[in-house]
């Protein structure tokens, strides 16, 4: 393998389908944590749910892609509801409890023998993308898009894919220039100070929670939709905190910092594992098997994780200044 | 004792002429301690009102609970005759009684202009829906920002406008808490120690802006412990200790009323504090 092909192999990852399901489930995040300052440890299943629900009502209703799509964020906001009425009221931290518990109790009961007429159980479901293929407009054959050749439908899933994050970006961008924006801002700060100034707290928190959600149930459908597989270990914890880490790497309370979060954290993943990979085939790694390349990545990206922020805490796009004074 | 505030005699629980607030046996226990135990009290309208006493007198509960940050064992209260009890906070800050806090909530990282444009109500921008339509809202948005301006002026915080309040003094921060708490025009202001951690100079121009409410006709209630400021601007001075209204009436009265003495200001009231020191250091050895 030479360094074209992993450059290359690193830029498909740039823009592939799975890059574009955690971004979007970032910039969902970054609504709720970012802006409102809600701790949402089960982004994963808010993704779930909107895949799960997409694909329930192709397979199962038999409906068309935008009753599906609807369907799915339907989940997706009858769930934030769930967890955000009995916890908002709480404090903080007690959401973060009540979202990961909840969303471990959710993949374990969609991948469960009980659940399969529903769910698919543990299999999950597959081939549900029909009706979103064949309203692809490009004409078969390969496109060669630099140095990465895709086929019609692989162009069209990424066209649509990346359309979907422009959308959520501009959407999230003119909340926050709002002065609704302005009020998840200052219950971010002090939900009380806030209460005290005439607002309902707790119904922009449960909006917060719904939209970042919703946000995040159009990455559950990408993420899915590529492979037209969804199985219930993609939804484990580690997707939640893959989508923690690509918001902070590119900043918290910033909408380019997610898109380009993700982006960076797939491409560095793609180009560690494949340097480690010839590194141990030309036997400069005697400890390492090359079948732990793929584990041991993940240690080398986290590594470089803490460095990032320790030595540059606001993320990418971050004001240094709003960090000065979190010290 | 005559005075144009209370209908007779200043006494605990006594009736005023135009009373804000009424409160009737609000009680409020954590665990076995009663923290409040107000029988009646009313806050005269258009006045500065002090309430005063010792630590652990249940003010700030007290504040907490006409509030709606903190919900009564028993009690009722109603202010402009409406009833407040079981109301949540927000909606009483929407009925113009508006808080401070104790420990200054200044929003960091908000700008200073942000943070006073978030203290007026009824913003149409804050619907969800109407937040994407900016014609809906701009004109809305330039009069608060204009009337923002205008009050951190006022309050000597315009060259500030667009630093982040974590940038600010402690001083600074309360003075911005106190022009916030002034965009949305409120009928009653109730401050929580508004000059504590304030330096002297600050304290004159804070006692101004406390003044100037009154002017404008605001009902200002207040807790503080400086005796200084208290004689100063108050027209009436709640005494509360043990969560019990134990006097009230005019500043000047309620200093010499032997309750308070003994409750708040103590036996050595007039004594330089040093020398009480010194004599208890002294006695001790």
């Amino acid at each position: 393998m030479d360094i074209i092909q992993i450059l290359s192999l690193a830029l498909n990852e740039l823009v592939a389908p799975m890059t574009v399901g955690y971004i979007l489930c970032a910039i969902g995040l970054a609504v709720h944590f970012g802006f409102t300052g809600l701790l949402n440890f089960g982004q994963a299943a808010f993704a779930a749910l909107g895949a799960y629900g997409y694909g329930y009502a192709v397979l199962v209703f038999g409906w068309d892609l935008w009753g599906a799509i609807l369907f799915g964020l339907i989940c997706a906001m009858a769930f934030a509801a769930l967890l955000g009425i009995p916890t908002l009221r709480l404090r903080a931290d007690y959401l973060a409890i009540v979202t990961i518990a909840a969303s471990q109790a959710l993949r374990f009961t969609v991948g469960s023998s009980t659940a399969a007429p529903i769910t698919g159980g543990s299999a999950g479901q597959s081939q549900f993308g029909e009706s979103f293929y064949a309203l692809n407009p490009f004409p078969e054959g390969e496109y060669n898009l630099g140095t990465v050749t895709l086929t019609n439908l692989e162009l069209w899933m990424r066209v649509v894919a990346w359309g979907l994050v422009a959308i959520a970006a501009l959407f999230v961008f003119a909340l926050t220039r709002s002065p609704w924006g302005r009020v998840l801002k200052g219950i971010r700060e002090d939900e009380d100070a806030v209460r005290a100034l005439g607002k309902n707290v707790f119904a922009y928190k449960l909006q917060a929670l719904v939209i970042g959600g919703s946000i995040a149930a159009f990455g559950g459908m990408v993420f899915v939709m590529s492979s037209q597989a969804n199985e219930p270990t993609n939804w484990g914890t580690n997707f939640t905190f893959i989508t923690w880490t690509i918001l902070l790497l590119g900043g918290a309370a910033t909408i380019l910092g997610p898109i380009v979060g993700g982006m960076v954290f797939f491409a560095l993943l793609t180009l560690i594992e494949s340097f480690l990979e010839i590194l141990v085939n030309a036997g400069l790694l005697p400890f390492l098997l090359i079948e732990q390349v793929a584990q041991i990545r993940f240690l080398l990206v986290g590594l470089i994780l803490m460095l990032l922020v320790i030595f540059r805490p606001q993320g990418f796009f971050g004001n240094k200044k709003e960090m000065q004074f979190n010290g | 004792m005559a005075n144009d505030i209370s209908v007779g005699k200043a006494e605990p629980g006594c009736k005023k002429i135009d009373p804000i607030l009424v409160a009737d046996n609000v009680t409020r226990q954590f665990g076995g301690l009663t923290a409040v135990d107000v029988k009646h009290v009313e806050i005269p309208r258009g006045k500065i009102t002090a309430l005063i006493g010792p630590n652990g007198a249940g003010k700030t509960t007290f504040f907490n609970l006409l509030t709606g940050f903190d919900k009564p064992n028993t009690g009722t209260w109603t202010y402009e005759g409406k009833d407040l009890a079981g109301m949540p906070s927000y909606k009483v800050a929407r009925l113009g009684m508006i808080r401070t806090f104790q420990l200054t909530k200044a929003l960091s990282l908000l700008t200073v202009i942000d943070n006073m444009r978030l203290g007026a109500q009824g913003q149409a921008g804050e619907g969800f829906f109407k937040a994407f339509i900016r014609p809906l809202w701009s004109a809305n948005e330039k009069r608060i920002t204009a009337k923002a301006d205008e009050l951190l002026t006022r309050f000597k915080l315009d060259a500030k406008r667009e630093d982040y309040a974590a940038a600010l003094s402690g001083g600074q921060r309360k003075l911005l808490e106190m022009a916030r708490a002034l965009m949305s025009d409120p009928k009653l202001v109730m401050l929580d120690e508004p000059m504590a951690g304030v330096n002297p100079a600050l304290t004159q121009s804070l006692l101004e802006h406390i003044k100037d409410l009154k002017n404008n006709g605001t009902t200002v209630l207040f807790v503080e412990h400086d005796m200084h400021m208290v004689r100063n601007i108050s027209d009436w001075v709640i005494v509360m200790a043990e969560g019990k209204i134990v006097a009230e009436g005019p500043p000047s009265q309620v200093m010499k009323d032997q309750a308070v003495i003994d409750a708040y200001l103590g036996a050595h009231a007039d004594t330089d504090l040093g020398t009480v020191a010194i004599n208890k250091i002294k006695v001790g050895k």
